[in-house]
């Protein structure tokens, strides 16, 4: 097959076949991650920049080490120190990095769309590594990743994916993708995090998680963003535990050896208790690793041969 | 096919002849299978070496490791080429340090092949040798290599292609000539 994007934005564009093409490159990667002598001359003379605009130490590692093992000559702009703090605007900083030559930029940003406007902008690859909360592709792809090594093919597999998926972007990607490779998607959480609009997505919701997780191949906890407690969108984070929260009893519902996932940070004992985040069903290590593999393959996708493809 | 055949330059007697040949040379000339270890280059390279580790197996009763070896990501093209190859694990699941690294392939040709592929081994671990095994010697070298085990030496120009066939990876047996469309 041959890649002929020049930027990851979304999963939306891409067909199954692409998504299934982006896994099966991760696969040599991850062998390469498991190596004492971790650095490949691949991508020797290309150039990745990382532009921040929130925190995030875990994704820019990941992206930082994935383009540092293949060869290329990593930079990181740290927003906070940069000119944007003297009001540059994004298409300044945008014309500048197109001026510097760099060959792929991989951008977060708390507002949706950014990545999609700088891919306008630049000649240079881009890669979504999360946008306000539109969408976290490379977070979803290393999802499919840990999901095929533990349950094979993903089709007619069933996928729960349980928290705040009103403000997640994990889980938009997640499900525009798992419905391409054919799995079943059942999100639940509670009311005000699961709005019924969320229907558009074309899967099935439900606010009861004892209800769903009989027959499950994977679950994903997904992170409860504390600081919105305040905001008054569920009563109590004891109440969101007792009723959504996962645990090694809770699971045994699914009667399947079911894995766990979590994109991470985790709130131990909130969206999961410490016993099944530690426990052999658990994942959630694995994805971290698997992240680095798969951002390896997109990296190597996007600029590995001379560019010249058409997006 | 990316040509016309030519000319069939060995059938599949000719190719199993060559492999029972090079398996003796490897043997005669590291006196035996003392720290062998194969290492065949994908794709056609693999069943190459599976079927040395087979004739060793059969001459000497003893089962040398095999790894596979893919060096797509050690071109030094790559960032010349519009499309990117597709990457295939490397799977070496034992170390090479210290051992004699026994390298197939089956067409050499620039030597650019086996130059990523030393590189990539090189990463691997601290072989004490590597030797070089191939089907075809088809000359036009571009760096200094030579192989250690020749199949068959085929003297081309350089608008002409060397195919080989193997049952497991085309269905049939057999080495073509063929001109460059």
């Amino acid at each position: 097959m041959n890649w002929k994007h020049k930027d990851l934005l979304d999963l939306d564009i891409l067909t199954a076949e692409e998504i299934k093409h982006i896994l099966k490159t991760a696969a040599p990667m991850k062998e390469i991650l498991a190596r004492p002598n971790k650095k490949l001359p691949t991508l020797r003379g290309k150039s990745v920049v990382m532009l921040f605009y929130e925190n995030s130490t875990r994704t820019r590692t990941s992206f930082e080490t994935a383009a540092k093992i293949l060869g290329a000559d990593t930079s990181n702009i740290a927003v906070a120190q940069s000119s944007v703090s003297k009001g540059e605007t994004l298409l300044d900083t945008a014309k500048t990095l197109q001026a510097m030559k760099v060959d792929l930029v991989v951008i977060r940003h708390g507002s949706s769309g950014v990545a999609g406007f700088l891919a306008d902008e630049l000649s240079a690859g881009v890669i979504n590594g999360g946008d306000g909360q539109h969408a976290h592709p490379t977070q979803a792809l290393l999802d499919f990743f840990t999901m095929q090594e533990r349950l094979g093919e993903l089709q007619g597999k069933k996928i729960v994916i349980v928290g705040d998926v009103l403000h997640s972007r994990v889980v938009r990607s997640n499900v525009l993708g798992l419905k391409k490779l054919g799995a079943e998607v059942v999100l639940v959480g509670p009311p005000t995090l699961l709005p019924s609009e969320m229907n558009y997505l074309g899967v099935k919701t439900s606010y009861d998680l004892d209800k769903e997780l009989p027959g499950a191949d994977a679950v994903m906890a997904l992170r409860l963003q504390l600081e919105r407690q305040q905001s008054g969108l569920f009563p109590s984070i004891r109440e969101y535990s007792r009723l959504y929260g996962l645990s090694l009893e809770r699971l045994k519902q699914t009667g399947k050896d079911t894995i766990i996932m979590h994109p991470g940070p985790m709130n131990r004992g909130v969206e999961i208790t410490s016993d099944l985040a530690d426990s052999v069903q658990s994942v959630i290590e694995e994805q971290v690793t698997n992240g680095v593999a798969v951002r390896m393959a997109l990296i190597y996708l996007l600029i590995g041969g001379t560019g010249s493809v058409v997006d | 096919m990316e040509g016309t055949p030519k000319n069939r330059i060995m059938d599949a007697d000719g190719i199993r002849r060559a492999i029972s040949r090079i398996s003796h040379e490897i043997l005669e000339k590291n006196q035996g299978t003392k720290d062998l270890v194969l290492i065949g280059i994908r794709t056609r390279g693999v069943p190459l070496a599976e079927r040395i580790k087979e004739r060793i197996a059969e001459f000497e009763g003893v089962s040398i490791p095999l790894g596979l070896l893919d060096i797509t990501l050690y071109r030094d093209d790559l960032s010349t080429i519009d499309i990117q190859p597709v990457l295939h694990e490397t799977k070496v699941p034992f170390s090479l340090d210290g051992k004699i690294v026994i390298l197939v392939d089956d067409v050499l040709f620039t030597g650019r092949t086996v130059r990523a592929a030393l590189d990539a081994l090189l990463d691997l671990g601290r072989p004490s040798k590597i030797q070089l095994a191939v089907l075809v010697d088809r000359g036009h070298r571009e760096l200094p290599i030579r192989a250690d085990y020749v199949g068959k030496n085929v003297p081309t120009s350089s608008r002409e292609i060397v195919s080989v066939c193997l049952e497991e990876t085309d269905g049939s047996e057999e080495v073509f000539l063929q001109e460059k469309k």
